[in-house]
């Protein structure tokens, strides 16, 4: 979804540049004048952030509550050792979003100096939470725990992927604002920026939740 | 649109519309009133308050689906379009809060009234003297174990089920308390003694569904489900299975009796002399 | 107005071509046309899957069409009981009445050029036509369609082709197809509810938006809370399926004598997170078409809404009721019956809103002049159909009630009335209102009004006696009734609801003829507002123009529903009037 999103930040051009956005594709037909569309409100994308987090956020709770009444069943739940990786994951994922933050603020600047080196490590930090992931994975595979171990560790794997590939979706955004660089976020009002660190904060709160569970629910 | 084409249609399609809706009204309640299809008697205690409840409801909606109904079918003929302006109102908030009250105090008492009944089903003290059967749900087939005369159900091994071999519940004839343990595809209950059955699957769920008790329980895989009830008349009825359970699923049944305590005990002999001659 | 320099900041280069067009369009007008489209597809193959089932229900050994020279095989029958019930839900009634109508008139409702999000828009649609492909797809693979019903209970959807035919490729395939809806229905939801949110036009208040669109919004708000845990359901399913865990399947399972390696799941955890989402589906499903009933008559009776706000309010509070009660599809599955308790009576009071609803709507009718137009029969239709489906809930939502009856044809009766008939109603009703205005053409009102008349005694000579064969005990997803002996006195009244089935599916093809060749040859909508309505889609040509409202920008000093206010010159207020002409009225 993020990456869908982004595509339309394009089109929220509000009042910030000269030009209006493209949307005149589509339509009836018929010959008659086609005219562009207005712009989405800026506050529109805002609105769909909080909205796209509340779908993830009620996805994640599903399968927390299965994980709760799951384990509360039957005698074949195998607690086993979190891989400490995970921890050191996590401190990266929140510099990640802090260092992303401590970016997205210096845009308020004109020029915003330094965007580029600190949007950038914030994202490469990112890839190092992800990598770190991957390499807490293969740990467990070496110790004989794979997805169809034991719940446990099915659990553990459905967790860590799902919130992953939302990873993922994130790095695709931060990639893209990245790519931009500040002179497009300051033509556009900073708005693809402003949303990818939500989503970005968003995922960092959300992992750090979904590891506590894990710990505590072992 | 011109107004007045539409005046001459409307008295027509109101007239119909609004005699279309009396009769679907009253050939409803009649088919209800005269139970057209109905289940039959029942012959459990619990089946009497199960129905009082029923018919309270059964009362509380009809009443509720005539006046609507017949409200609607009112409406549409009294105010057709006669090429009158229409009574400008936004409602009327006395009204509102009194039809909010009055359904609100009708289903929700009629819904608390409901979990009294629904006690005496689920929340119940088990008898210490009921008659304790298994039942076991497979595709597609019901299985009775009977604990014998030891009255102890015997150890059961996974490895061991085999329901081609006859031994669906896999039952460890090494166990003395299961050398005795009795296995039918028909249920046999005696009348007017506690009964508690203990639900179980061995592949997917199941439901075990008998009209004249008026009781249905799913049988779930990993889990054991009781079921407990009095039958107070003999007969011969229907088990079915009513939960979707796979392509055989509507020729899953069971015969069920219920039987005078006499016949119980000797049919109970019968078959563990068969058990005994033939183990 | 738009000043021309304004205009020509904004005009480019002329048309790009088919594609962009009318495929690949991000227009929310395309886009409502392509999801109708879609979802008639969808009705016409899961009415006709419907047919074949009652077919089979009434003669049981005879040949069915399509089915070969011997009669149809019971696994047959439920693949077609799965299919009917998985593509009439998602496709036809998530599909129509929100993704449909909602695309197309919710932003012109607010006065809004397009959705917030025109490109996930498309996307949404594209997603949805793929899932849709997916879904169909599992007829054709090895061993045919799932046989485990819409429900896909576990164990039986969840350990493969051990359980029955259909369940190997085919369920995979229904699982992955219900997981692109998902994500889909997400999209759109998203869309919706920022489009509601933040592109109402200057004057459009919460409280003077029509009640088709207060709707379209809560509808969005409970799919996108719903559609994510079905996702997640589906995940932890396919697991189970694909990857050997254990999730829903409990240890021990022995399938005709074979021992499957599975350990301590729970069937119930599977009913649980799919009825978190199934219950507020339900919803999903009937809100949309209460919001466009309750236009229809205002509009047709020329009276305002009898207490806007108290629909509102109902409507909110189904939306939330809706999310605290799935439990009551689980009374018999042997959950704790404490739960049970609160369930039930948590589900008794969802009646107070639906009966506040219903009443209201007779209380608009009360006073009026009804126009008969083929929408308005539809619309009165959809009250007598909510009501007869509505108050059987009342049976269902209470357990001891429910015992004798749940999975018996009291409750196939009791949905298909509520969530089925009384939905496609409104659909029906919302098509003949709104067809001039998507199309410039109308439908032709003789062939609709005997559309109707077939359809609204057929539905009920269908289910009225489906009612009583539940309380006869006749359980459903029965192939037939002919190993359970009971049964044999049933097949008299299968066989009389199967002929009121064919002569009422044969009717639908009234209307789908109705829709072709009105599309070319209907009589052109002339008027902007042939109906005399209110709502600012009737301010606009038919159809509208590419950005809807011309370069203007509407303002609303009205509310939603200003039918024969005293003094006016029409007996129609647009929402758009300046109070010039007219005072500002309703908040």
């Amino acid at each position: 979804m993020p990456t869908t999103v982004v595509e339309e930040l394009d089109r929220a051009a509000v009042g910030t540049g000269g030009r209006g956005p493209d949307r005149r594709d589509g339509g009836d037909g018929d010959g008659a004048p086609r005219r562009a569309k207005p712009p989405t409100p800026r506050s529109a994308y805002f609105t769909g952030l909080v909205l796209g987090l509340a779908a993830i956020f009620m996805f994640f709770i599903a399968l927390a509550s299965a994980f709760v009444v799951r384990k509360g069943l039957g005698d074949d739940w195998r607690s086993f050792e979190l891989p400490g990786l995970l921890w050191v994951n996590t401190v990266v994922l929140l510099a990640s979003s802090l260092v992303v933050e401590r970016a997205r603020r210096l845009l308020r600047a004109q020029p915003a100096a330094g965007f580029g080196a600190w949007w950038s490590t914030g994202s490469l930090l990112g890839i190092a939470f992800l990598a770190g992931q991957v390499a807490a994975w293969r740990q467990l595979a070496a110790q004989g725990i794979f997805l169809a171990t034991n719940p446990a560790s099915s659990f553990f794997y459905v967790f860590t992927a799902a919130h992953g590939v939302h990873v993922l979706g994130g790095l695709a955004a931060l990639g893209y604002v990245a790519a931009r660089g500040a002179a497009h976020q300051q033509s556009t009002g900073n708005l693809s920026a402003d949303l990818t660190a939500g989503y970005w904060h968003f995922l960092g709160v959300l992992w750090v939740g979904l590891l506590l569970l894990l710990t505590f629910g072992r | 649109m011109p107004t007045k084409n539409r005046c001459a249609g409307s008295t027509t399609t109101a007239f119909i519309l609004a005699f279309f809706l009396i009769v679907f009204t009253l050939v409803t309640v009649y088919l209800f009133v005269s139970k057209t299809w109905w289940f039959p008697e029942t012959i459990t205690p619990i089946g009497h308050e199960i129905d009082a409840q029923t018919r309270r409801t059964l009362w509380l909606t009809g009443i509720v689906f005539v006046l609507s109904q017949l409200g609607l079918a009112w409406v549409v003929w009294r105010y057709r379009n006669r090429g009158e302006r229409a009574h400008y109102s936004h409602g009327n908030n006395t009204l509102e809060v009194l039809w909010t009250l009055a359904t609100a105090l009708a289903f929700i008492g009629l819904g608390v009234l409901a979990q009294f009944t629904w006690a005496k089903i689920h929340l119940a003290e088990p008898e210490p003297d009921a008659v304790v059967i298994e039942v076991l749900g497979e595709q597609f087939a019901w299985n009775f174990r009977y604990p014998g005369p030891d009255g102890k159900f015997g150890r059961t091994r996974t490895e061991l089920i085999n329901s081609g071999a006859g031994n669906p519940f896999g039952i460890d004839r090494s166990d003395p308390a299961a050398a005795d343990d009795i296995i039918v595809p028909i249920l046999n209950i005696p009348v007017n003694r506690p009964i508690e059955l203990r639900l179980r699957s061995k592949d997917v769920i199941h439901s075990f569904f008998v009209r004249e008790l008026r009781l249905k329980q799913d049988a779930v895989p990993g889990l054991e489900i009781p079921l407990r009830f009095v039958a107070e008349r003999t007969g011969d009825f229907e088990l079915v299975c009513t939960e979707l359970c796979g392509m055989g699923h509507q020729r899953m049944r069971a015969p069920f009796s219920v039987k005078t305590a006499a016949e119980y005990e000797q049919w109970l002999r019968d078959e563990l002399a068969l058990l005994q001659s033939n183990p | 107005m738009s000043t021309p320099s304004h205009v020509a900041a904004h005009v480019h280069a002329p048309p790009q071509g088919f594609l962009r067009k009318y495929i690949f369009s991000t227009d929310h007008k395309v886009i409502g046309i392509q999801y109708y489209l879609l979802a008639l597809v969808a009705v016409f193959v899961g009415l006709v899957l419907s047919l074949l089932m009652r077919w089979k229900l009434a003669w049981p050994n005879d040949p069915v069409p399509w089915f070969g020279d011997g009669p149809m095989l019971p696994e047959q029958y439920l693949a077609l009981v799965t299919m009917h019930g998985t593509i009439m839900v998602f496709f036809v009634l998530t599909t129509a009445p929100q993704s449909g109508f909602g695309n197309y008139f919710l932003p012109i409702q607010i006065g809004a050029a397009d959705m917030a999000f025109p490109v996930i828009n498309m996307l949404s649609f594209w997603t949805t036509f793929v899932s849709f492909l997916v879904m169909v797809a599992a007829f054709f693979v090895a061993g045919g369609a799932p046989i485990s019903g819409w429900t896909g209970y576990a164990p039986l959807s969840a350990v493969g082709e051990i359980a029955g035919p259909g369940l190997g490729l085919g369920q995979t395939l229904w699982i992955v197809s219900i997981a692109i809806f998902c994500a889909a229905s997400l999209m759109g939801a998203l869309n919706f509810i920022a489009t509601t949110i933040d592109l109402r036009a200057r004057g459009l208040s919460l409280m003077r938006m029509p009640l088709t669109v207060w709707a379209w919004f809560i509808t969005a708000i409970l799919a996108l809370l719903a559609f994510g845990v079905l996702l997640a359901a589906g995940l932890l399913l396919l697991l189970d399926r694909v990857a050997g865990t254990s999730f829903f399947v409990p240890g021990g399972l022995v399938f005709t004598d074979k021992p499957v390696p599975h350990q301590g799941g729970s069937p119930l955890l599977w009913q649980h997170l799919f009825w978190f989402f199934g219950h507020p589906e339900v919803y999903i499903a009937i809100l949309p078409s209460m919001g466009m009933a309750s236009h229809l008559l205002s509009t047709f009776s020329r009276k305002p809404i009898f207490g806007y706000r108290a629909m509102v309010y109902a409507m909110g509070a189904i939306g939330f009721l809706g999310f605290c009660v799935w439990g009551h599809h689980m009374f018999a599955s042997g959950m704790s019956p404490y739960s049970a308790m609160a369930f039930s009576v948590l589900t008794m009071s969802i009646g107070v809103p639906s009966a506040i609803k219903t009443f209201n709507w007779i209380g608009t009718l009360w006073g009026g002049q009804i126009r008969f137009t083929t929408a308005m029969l539809f619309a009165i239709g959809f009250v007598s159909l909510f009501v007869t489906g509505g108050l059987s809930g009342l049976f269902l939502a209470q357990p001891p009630v429910d015992q004798p009856l749940h999975d018996t044809y009291f409750v196939v009766a009791h949905f298909h009335l509520i969530m089925g008939v009384a939905a496609i109603f409104g659909i029906f009703g919302a098509t003949y209102y709104w067809f001039p205005k998507m199309f410039g053409r109308f439908l032709n009102e003789g062939l609709g009004k005997l559309h109707f008349w077939i359809t609204f005694a057929g539905v009920y000579l269908i289910f009225v006696p489906m009612h009583l064969m539940g309380f006869f005990g006749q359980p459903r997803r029965y192939a037939e009734g002919t190993a359970v002996q009971f049964l044999s006195a049933m097949q008299g009244p299968q066989q009389f609801i199967t002929v009121a089935a064919l002569v009422t599916g044969a009717a639908q093809l009234i209307f789908l003829f109705n829709f072709l060749w009105s599309l070319k040859w209907g009589r052109k909508a002339e008027a902007i507002n042939p109906w005399r309505s209110t709502s600012l889609e009737w301010t606009i040509p038919s159809p509208p123009p590419h950005d809807n409202f011309g370069g203007r920008q509407p303002v609303v000093y009205h509310g939603p529903y200003e039918y024969s206010v005293p003094g006016a010159p029409e007996d129609f207020i647009p929402q758009d009037a300046p109070p010039r002409t007219a005072p500002a009225t309703g908040d």
